[in-house]
Parts: C-alpha cells; sequence; structure tokens
C-alpha cells in the first residue's frame, strides 16, 4: 500500500470512528472506545507521516471517483504534506490520550465524540488534497466540524456568540479561500495542484492571491486583525478540542499558506515578504499583549496561540524574502525556522491547553485569579505545565528556545538583502519579535505563579485533586517532547530538511554530523549553539551548588509563617492577582495598545463602603473594524426590513423600476 | 593533551568568575562608601556574607514549595554558566562553542523566569510586587539586549562572544557609531538588569520602590546565599561582556600559551578595577529614579539599540 493510500485508510477509519460515535452515542462505554480507537488510528497515521519524512519517500498521488465529475478527488503525500501530517496526528494522538481520561468529566458526552474524530479526519483530508476543489472541501469540513466541538457546551455563556462569531469568520476565510484558488486556476479553470503549479501567474495575479490567501489562511491561524474570533472560540471547546484548535489547526492554515504561496505560486517575490513580516510582527505583539491582559486561563492561552503564529509567519516572511532574492542558505534557515516553530508550538501549546484542562477538571474553575497554590495539590500537573510554561517563554534549554534562536539567525542575515524596504524593516522586525519573547516570559510567570503558586485564593482551589493517569500521561509525553525536541534540535533540523529541499530547493547544512550535537545554521564562527550541552552544564552547575551546600553549609531549616512586613495579611486575596501582576506591563504598553486605564474609586470619607479599581481596557481592534462593519449590516438590514411591509401597488413599481433599470443596464452595456 | 589544557584554561575561567564575583561588589561598595565619606565595610565583606548565611538556618514560609527550594540553585547555575561562556581573559574557551550571545541573554531570562516564579510561591504580597515590576523591567531590558547583541553581531559577523571578541580586538575595526550607541545601551541594560542605582537600589530593605529585593525577601540562609552569588556573578557577567567586547585589550588568543595568558588575566583584572570605580561614580551621583520611569530609561536604550542596528543594515561601514 502506497504511504498516500494508508493516509486515507487511516481518515477513513476517523470517519468511520465519527458514525460509530453516533450509534454507541448514550451508551457508557463510548467514550472509552472512541478515544482508544482515535489513539489507534492517530498513531498508525503518526507512523505513516513520520516514515514518508524521515525515509525520504517520493511523492506519492492518489485519485478517487469524487468530487467533480471530470476531475475526481486528487489527493497526494509529499514531505511537506507528510511534516504536516505528523504534526496533525501527534496532536491528534495525545488528545486523544488526554480525552480517554477527560472525556470521562464531559457531561454531554454524545455532542463530543462524533465530531472528535471527524475534526481529525478533516485536517488529515486538508493537508494530503491535491486540487482546489477537494482542498476547500475539505477545509469546510474541518471548520464545520470543529465548530460543532466549539458548540458542544452551547448553553455556557458565551459560547453561542463564540460560535456565531467563528461561523462567521470561517465563512469569510473559505471565500477568500476560493476566490484566491479562482484566481489561481485561471481562464482554463483547471483546479488541479499540478496544473496551477506549471501554469504562470500574472504579479497582478499573484499579488490577489496573497492577499486572499492572508484574508483566507491568515482568519484561520489568527493573524491581526483577523484573529477576533480565536480568542472566543478556542477556549469554549472542551479542553483537548482546544488543544487541537490552538495547537493544531493553527497549523493546517499555515500548511496552506506555505502550500501556496511557495509551492503553488512558484518563486515568491519581495513586497509579498514586507506585507507579511509587517502582519506577523504585529501579531506577535499584540498576540502576547493581549495574553498579558488575560486573566482567563484558556483565552490567555489562545490570545498566545495569535502570537506564535505571528512569529511562524514573521519567519516565512523572511524566508519568502531571501528566496525572491536568491539568498538560498538564508532561506533555508528562516523556513526550517517557521516550520520548526510550528511543530514546537503544538507541543507546548497542546501541553498548556491539558494542563489548563486539568486545572478546569480539579477546580471547576477558569478565572485564574480564584486560583492559586495548586502546585501542592496538583504535583504532576504543575510540573508539566511549569514544563510548558518555560518552554514557550524560549528559555534554554526547551524547545522554543531553539526555533526562536534560528529566526534571530535568519534576521542577522538579512543585511544581504538589496532592497531598501527590507533593509529598514527587518531590524524593526527583529525588535518586535525580541520583545514579544520577553513579554511572552513575563506573561508565562504571571500564568503560572498566579495559577500554580502561592495560596489558593477559593475554596475549589483549595480542594483540588490530581487529575486521572491518562491525562497525566498525555501532559508528560508532551513535557518530554517538549525537553528532546530543545536538547537535541539537530535531528529535528535534518528532519525538516527534506520539506526545505521540495519547497525551497535548499536546505540548512547537515547538523547530525556536527560534534557533540551542536547547530550550526550557517557556518561554525558565526554561530552554533548546543543544546544538549547547556542542559548537562546547568544540571552539573547545579549539582556542584547542591552538593557543596549540603557537604559545608548549615542543614537547620525551619518552618514559620510567611514574613508579611509588620502587616500580616490574614487574606489570601492580599496576594498578588494576574490582573495586578499585569499593572506595570499595563501601564506601559496598554494605555498605548487599549487605551487602557486605571480608575480607583475611593468612598468619601466617613463613608464604609470599600474603594474599588476599575479597569478600562478597548480592543482597538474590534472597536475599529468589526463594530463598524457589524453597525453597518445592522443598520442596513433595518433598512431592508422595510421592503417586508409594502402594499402589493409599491412592490409592483418596485418590480417594474427594477426591470427597466435592469434594461437600461443591458442597453448601455451592449 | 589540547583537550585537557582546553579544560583546565576553562576550568580557571569558571573558578575566577566565582571568586572574583564576590570581591567586585565587595570592591564597588567600597568605592561607593569612600566617595560619601563613609569608611566602609572591607572589600571581602560579601564573602563573610556568604559565609555567615550558610551558616545560618533556613526559615522557610509554611506554604512553600518544593519550586521555592530549588530554585536558587536552578538561577545559580543558569547565571554561572553564562558566565562561564563570556571571555574574560581568553578568547576561544572551551565553552563558548555551546552557546552565542543570545544563548546567554536566554540563560538571564530563565534565571529571572524562576526568581520571578519564587517571588510568587510563598503568596505574599511583597513577592509579588517585586515580581510582577522585575518582569516588567525585564520586558523592556531584554529586548533592548538582544538588539545589542544584533549590533555586534553585524559587525563581527557573528553570533559568537569569541568570535566577536576576537575581532574586535583586532585592530581594524576603528570607531563606529553603531558600536558607540550599543555601549550606551549595554551600560543602560547592565545598569537595569543588576538592580542598581537608579533603577533600583540594591543596598535597601522595604522600600516602596524596591524591585529586586522585594522578590526574594523570603530566602533565607543557604538558599539567600545562593541567589546572593547569583547577583554577584551576575554584576562580573555584565562587566565582563562589556570589556570583552568594547575594550579587548590584551585579551589572551586561544591556545596563547601560559605568558599570553597571564597578562590577559592581569589585564581583565585592571579592567574589572576600573568598570567598578566609574560604576560606583554613576550610582553615587545619580539619584533613584520612580519606577515608572524606568521603561523612559530602558526605552532609550531600546531606540539606541535599534538605531545601531539599523545603522548597520543601512551599510556595513557605520
Amino acid at each position: 500500500m502506497s504511504a498516500v493510500a494508508l493516509q486515507m485508510v487511516c481518515v477513513a477509519g476517523l470517519l468511520g470512528l465519527s458514525v460509530l460515535a453516533i450509534v454507541l452515542s448514550r451508551s457508557k462505554i463510548a467514550t472509552a472506545v472512541i478515544y482508544a480507537a482515535t489513539l489507534a488510528v492517530s498513531a498508525i497515521a503518526l507512523i505513516g507521516a513520520l516514515r514518508s519524512l524521515l525515509g525520504g519517500a517520493d511523492t506519492t498521488v492518489l485519485t478517487l471517483p469524487v468530487g467533480l465529475p471530470w476531475l475526481g478527488a486528487h489527493f497526494r503525500l509529499d514531505a511537506l504534506a507528510s511534516f504536516f501530517l505528523v504534526v496533525i496526528n501527534l496532536g491528534g494522538a495525545s488528545a486523544s490520550l488526554y480525552g480517554l481520561g477527560y472525556g470521562h468529566h464531559d457531561p454531554a458526552p454524545h455532542r463530543v465524540l462524533p465530531f472528535f474524530p471527524a475534526f481529525l479526519a478533516g485536517m488529515n483530508l486538508v493537508v494530503l488534497a491535491d486540487d482546489a476543489f477537494s482542498y476547500l472541501l475539505c477545509w469546510e469540513f474541518m471548520s464545520l466540524a470543529s465548530w460543532a466541538l466549539v458548540m458542544a457546551h452551547h448553553r455556557e455563556p458565551g459560547n453561542a456568540r463564540a460560535g456565531y462569531v467563528y461561523l462567521v469568520m470561517a465563512s469569510f476565510g473559505t471565500l477568500a479561500l476560493l476566490l484566491a484558488f479562482g484566481l489561481l486556476a485561471g481562464p482554463a479553470g483547471d483546479y488541479g495542484f499540478a496544473a496551477i503549479r506549471s501554469a504562470q501567474h500574472s504579479p497582478y495575479a499573484a499579488t490577489l492571491v496573497l492577499v486572499l490567501m492572508l484574508l483566507g489562511a491568515g482568519s484561520k491561524a489568527g493573524l491581526v486583525p483577523l484573529h477576533v474570533w480565536l480568542p472566543l472560540a478556542h477556549p469554549a471547546a472542551p479542553s483537548h478540542v482546544s488543544a487541537l484548535m490552538s495547537g493544531v489547526m493553527t497549523k493546517v492554515a499555515i500548511y496552506g499558506f506555505i502550500r501556496v504561496m511557495f509551492d503553488l505560486l512558484g518563486q515568491p517575490s519581495w513586497p509579498a515578504s514586507v506585507i507579511v513580516l509587517f502582519l506577523g510582527s504585529i501579531t506577535a505583539v499584540m498576540g502576547i499583549l493581549y495574553a498579558m491582559m488575560e486573566k482567563d486561563l484558556k483565552r490567555l492561552l489562545a490570545y498566545s496561540t495569535i502570537e506564535n503564529i505571528g512569529i511562524v509567519f514573521v519567519s516565512l516572511g523572511l524566508a519568502m524574502a531571501f528566496q525572491a532574492n536568491g539568498l538560498k542558505a538564508a532561506a533555508a534557515v528562516a523556513f526550517t525556522a517557521a516550520l520548526f516553530h510550528a511543530l514546537n508550538h503544538s507541543f507546548f501549546k497542546s501541553l498548556l491547553f491539558f494542563g489548563a484542562g486539568a486545572v478546569l477538571t480539579a477546580t471547576g474553575e477558569r478565572d485564574m485569579d480564584k486560583l492559586g497554590g495548586l502546585i501542592h495539590r496538583m504535583p504532576f500537573t504543575s510540573f508539566a505545565v511549569l514544563v510548558g510554561c518555560v518552554a514557550i517563554s524560549a528559555l534554554p534549554p526547551f524547545n522554543g528556545f531553539v526555533s526562536e534562536w534560528l529566526i534571530f539567525q535568519a534576521v542577522l542575515q538579512s543585511p544581504e538583502l538589496p532592497q531598501w524596504a527590507l533593509k529598514i524593516m527587518v531590524p524593526a522586525v527583529g525588535a518586535m519579535l525580541a520583545l514579544a519573547a520577553a513579554l511572552a516570559a513575563a506573561c508565562f510567570v504571571k500564568t503560572y505563579g498566579v495559577t500554580f503558586l502561592g495560596r489558593p485564593r477559593g475554596t475549589s482551589a483549595e480542594a483540588a485533586h490530581e487529575v486521572d493517569r491518562f491525562s497525566l500521561a498525555a501532559m508528560s509525553i508532551l513535557a518530554v517532547l517538549c525537553l528532546l525536541a530543545g536538547i537535541l534540535p539537530g535531528l529535528a533540523i535534518d528532519a525538516l530538511a527534506p520539506v526545505a529541499t521540495q519547497i525551497l530547493g535548499s536546505r540548512m547544512p547537515v547538523q547530525t554530523g556536527q560534534p557533540w550535537l551542536s547547530i550550526v545554521p550557517i557556518a561554525e564562527g558565526r554561530s552554533s549553539y548546543n543544546g544538549l550541552l547547556v542542559m548537562v552544564f546547568i544540571t552539573a552547575a547545579a549539582s556542584l551548588a547542591v552538593f557543596f551546600i549540603h557537604r559545608f553549609a548549615s542543614h537547620a531549616l525551619r518552618r514559620g509563617p510567611a514574613w508579611g512586613c509588620g502587616f500580616s495579611d490574614a487574606t489570601p486575596a492580599a496576594q498578588y492577582s494576574g490582573v495586578s501582576f499585569a499593572q506595570p506591563i499595563r501601564r506601559v504598553f496598554g494605555t498605548l495598545v487599549f487605551h487602557a486605564r486605571d480608575h480607583v474609586i475611593m468612598p468619601p470619607p466617613g463613608d464604609l463602603r470599600p474603594a474599588r479599581l476599575r479597569i478600562e481596557l478597548h480592543d482597538l481592534v474590534w472597536n475599529g473594524i468589526y463594530a463598524p462593519i457589524a453597525g453597518a449590516v445592522a443598520f442596513s438590514s433595518r433598512r431592508l426590513n422595510r421592503l417586508q411591509f409594502l402594499t402589493i401597488r409599491r412592490y409592483l413599481s418596485l418590480v417594474f423600476a427594477t426591470l427597466v433599470t435592469l434594461l437600461l443596464v443591458l442597453a448601455i452595456w451592449s | 593533551m589540547v583537550v585537557i589544557s582546553d579544560i583546565i584554561v576553562q576550568g580557571v575561567q569558571m573558578l575566577l568568575v566565582l571568586l572574583l564575583a564576590p570581591l567586585l561588589t565587595g570592591y564597588v561598595r567600597k568605592i561607593k562608601a569612600r566617595l560619601v565619606r563613609r569608611q566602609g565595610a572591607s572589600v571581602f565583606q560579601p564573602y563573610r556574607d556568604l559565609l555567615r548565611l550558610l551558616r545560618k538556618e533556613v526559615v522557610l514560609a509554611d506554604n512553600a514549595s518544593w519550586l521555592f527550594r530549588v530554585t536558587p540553585y536552578i538561577t545559580f547555575a543558569a547565571i554561572w554558566v553564562a558566565a562561564a561562556l563570556v571571555p574574560t581573559f581568553a578568547t576561544g574557551l572551551l565553552f563558548n562553542w555551546t552557546a552565542d550571545l543570545i544563548a546567554i541573554v536566554a540563560l538571564l531570562g530563565s534565571a529571572r523566569f524562576f526568581l520571578a516564579l519564587a517571588g510568587m510561591d510563598v503568596g505574599t504580597s511583597f513577592g509579588g510586587i517585586g515580581s510582577s515590576r522585575e518582569v516588567m523591567i525585564a520586558a523592556l531590558a531584554e529586548p533592548a539586549m538582544l538588539l545589542i547583541v544584533f549590533c555586534l553581531a553585524l559587525v563581527a559577523g557573528s553570533t559568537q562572544l569569541s568570535t566577536v571578541s576576537h575581532f574586535l580586538a583586532s585592530s581594524y575595526v576603528g570607531l563606529r557609531v553603531s558600536l558607540g550607541m550599543a555601549l550606551v545601551a549595554l551600560f543602560m541594560v547592565a545598569i537595569a538588569e543588576n538592580a542598581r542605582i537608579p533603577v533600583d537600589n540594591p543596598a535597601t530593605h522595604l522600600e516602596l520602590t524596591m524591585v529586586h529585593e522585594a522578590m526574594i525577601l523570603e530566602y533565607s540562609g543557604r538558599h539567600l546565599a545562593m541567589i546572593e552569588l547569583g547577583a554577584f556573578l551576575k554584576l562580573l557577567l555584565y562587566v565582563s561582556l562589556i570589556a570583552c567586547v568594547f575594550f579587548p585589550w590584551q585579551i589572551a588568543l586561544y591556545g596563547g600559551g601560559a605568558l599570553s595568558y597571564t597578562i590577559g588575566a592581569g589585564a581583565y583584572i585592571v579592567k574589572l578595577a576600573l568598570a567598578g570605580f566609574l560604576l560606583a561614580l554613576f550610582e553615587t551621583a545619580t539619584a533613584k529614579m520612580r519606577v515608572f520611569r524606568v521603561p523612559q530609561f530602558l526605552g532609550a536604550a531600546f531606540m539606541l539599540g535599534l538605531l545601531g542596528t539599523l545603522l548597520l543594515f543601512v551599510s556595513r561601514s557605520f
């Protein structure tokens, strides 16, 4: 069986599982059966995809006699698709493993179970599709399946609105994709990717396709200003689905962007890269600032996804700029960094959403300002989440650092670019990336510190218990992957080389031959990094310090109450909360970006009311773009509504006027 | 044989930074005291403080978690490794190829990440205020630092500190606008990162504007010793960084032999003494600023770094 056929069988298996889920829907074993079977199918698909990525197997194609009658449905597995299948199925397998435990807490499993395997199948199909028709069909299937999952708990406040906004944005995105593929197919109208790839595209059409892809794929990935649905929809779904939507579905959107811009359109142009760099860097900084202001755990994670998507797009933009100017080695570094960061993000974002799900199961609470002290009650979860927080903050020796390091190395290659616009833009983009990285660390200190450290702020946090073994296993696997990708980045980079070779025609130097598993993006002497040695050195230095301390220093240890500087604050509410932790950063950046204002409302002297702090934040993107559009739609629909209440005479004159106008138009036209 | 001598030289470097770090802090304190006409404690006082802290018992808050207890060691180890990566008296050391300047910045970031978490672990409002302000300062200082790194990397064509130092030690670099900007910016970042005046005051406890000391308020005994030693090392790291990048005179090149290493070490100690004196002079001449003026201070460093980088993107000869 060819590699693509294996993947299609897995997809068929997933679709079969969702039918089975409907049949089993209300039985008790449904949860266990469906998640276990999804785990098995995802694992098979993962192994298949890994084999075709690492084995360097040839591209395989498959045509099914469904779809458009004269076209059929084409599916194809190449290096790019294999890589994204690895991301999808790894995420799918870990989410299924997590679901085995987490799913038992679901109040309405029959609303989740049928759509979960269908969602995975949809994402697999998008990556496998090799003609525009199948691609759009599968894309829409993926969107609808995920929409159903967002609406699974439709009675919870806010979820209905989340689903509505998601549906509108997804339809808009698909419309943009439809137009993009229409332009790509050209007047001849051949929807097969092979035909599109070999055709010549005019620069005018290419620019339009870029804009449409940024709207279509960008809205699914969460590029600012198309991100507004994402922090509503991703957290609304059950946590393992949130992990899939944030960690994996955004990667499918990135896949779409890469497929069209790098593969189908052929040689990218440098002005395109300016747009991508601009949007990417804005997205990175805005995303993390939104996250910093947020106190809902899952929404914070969704906003942080926006930041990471921005980072990936910046690095894709750099790859486009280098590729357009024929700087092959630098393009390979930037492109590999983008893929590596996408992979890393799928690891740690899934891990963090699983952690948030565990907190939600244990306490029933998503508002981090009501949590605290969970490190004592959920030791394993808190350790795994700590790993995720360190990784996402881009700190060595974990994986997030390596991919950001590679992107910085790519930025440092940019003075070679000949265009002045890029020369002036790239340092600013590098500065924005550095700012985003530093803010991410601040944001995750806040997230972890407020949720897991300190004293419990409420009874639910006080009564929390460790979650089940399946959830812990899923989190541990991802935490280990975060570490492995961080200390052995050379292996990952070499595994990504076939993708870069296929798309760019160049690759990074072979890393596995470097002494002591260092990574060297361009040449030794320019830059090198060795995660393994960094970890060994830190461990050795820490062990040395511990050994020395235990050998020579005093062992005495006394427990006592915390030192409150003369004020013994009895209530845990006196601790720093997420909102207060963010206050300095809100004051520095928020006044500009969110028009943030803090108002202290003091009661007059003698009044016993407590003083209140009111924080005013404005989402300028929503207020500036979406609110006016929504207002205009509402206004015109109110106006058009009057048409429903006309008399028959007026209807007739309306029809007559329309007829005359059309005839006039026709007369002038011809 | 070469490997063995490499390991010995690297080991000497690691021990050297560890032993010199408290001395540098003690020296700066002494100069500051003398500048305001006080007698001041001996320059060896930091060693005595460390020893005394090591002999004392640890008082741990009731609800402190394991994170609180391991943080001092993680922080110390991360800073020590970072300090060992900076060339002090010689370039081309064994460690230098492990990680570059970006990784050094990130290692310091790891140390700060854990310290800020530990500040929130006990659950007092003082720890929280310290952590919150520390990450705000870091959120501005770290990007500024990365831009300085970009600046240096573009001049020297490498982010490897050893190569940068080697390149700048060669005579044909000359005076450059961007390097001048980077130097000023690096000085400002170093002030902020080491919690020195005017950003923070290392000598106070329980002042409303303090940052770093509030964060580590709950620490005592051997844990505090580790954190203090880490802070000493961090100051030495920044001084060494400025010295090896901007003033790499007499730094020994790789495999230079015993004589060249000795000269390098001597020159290094002279540079440390000079830098310590200048730092003390600067600190006594300025007043501590309000915490919300720090963003403007660091914003200036950020803009200088960006301007320097931009100039280099425009032309390599700036």
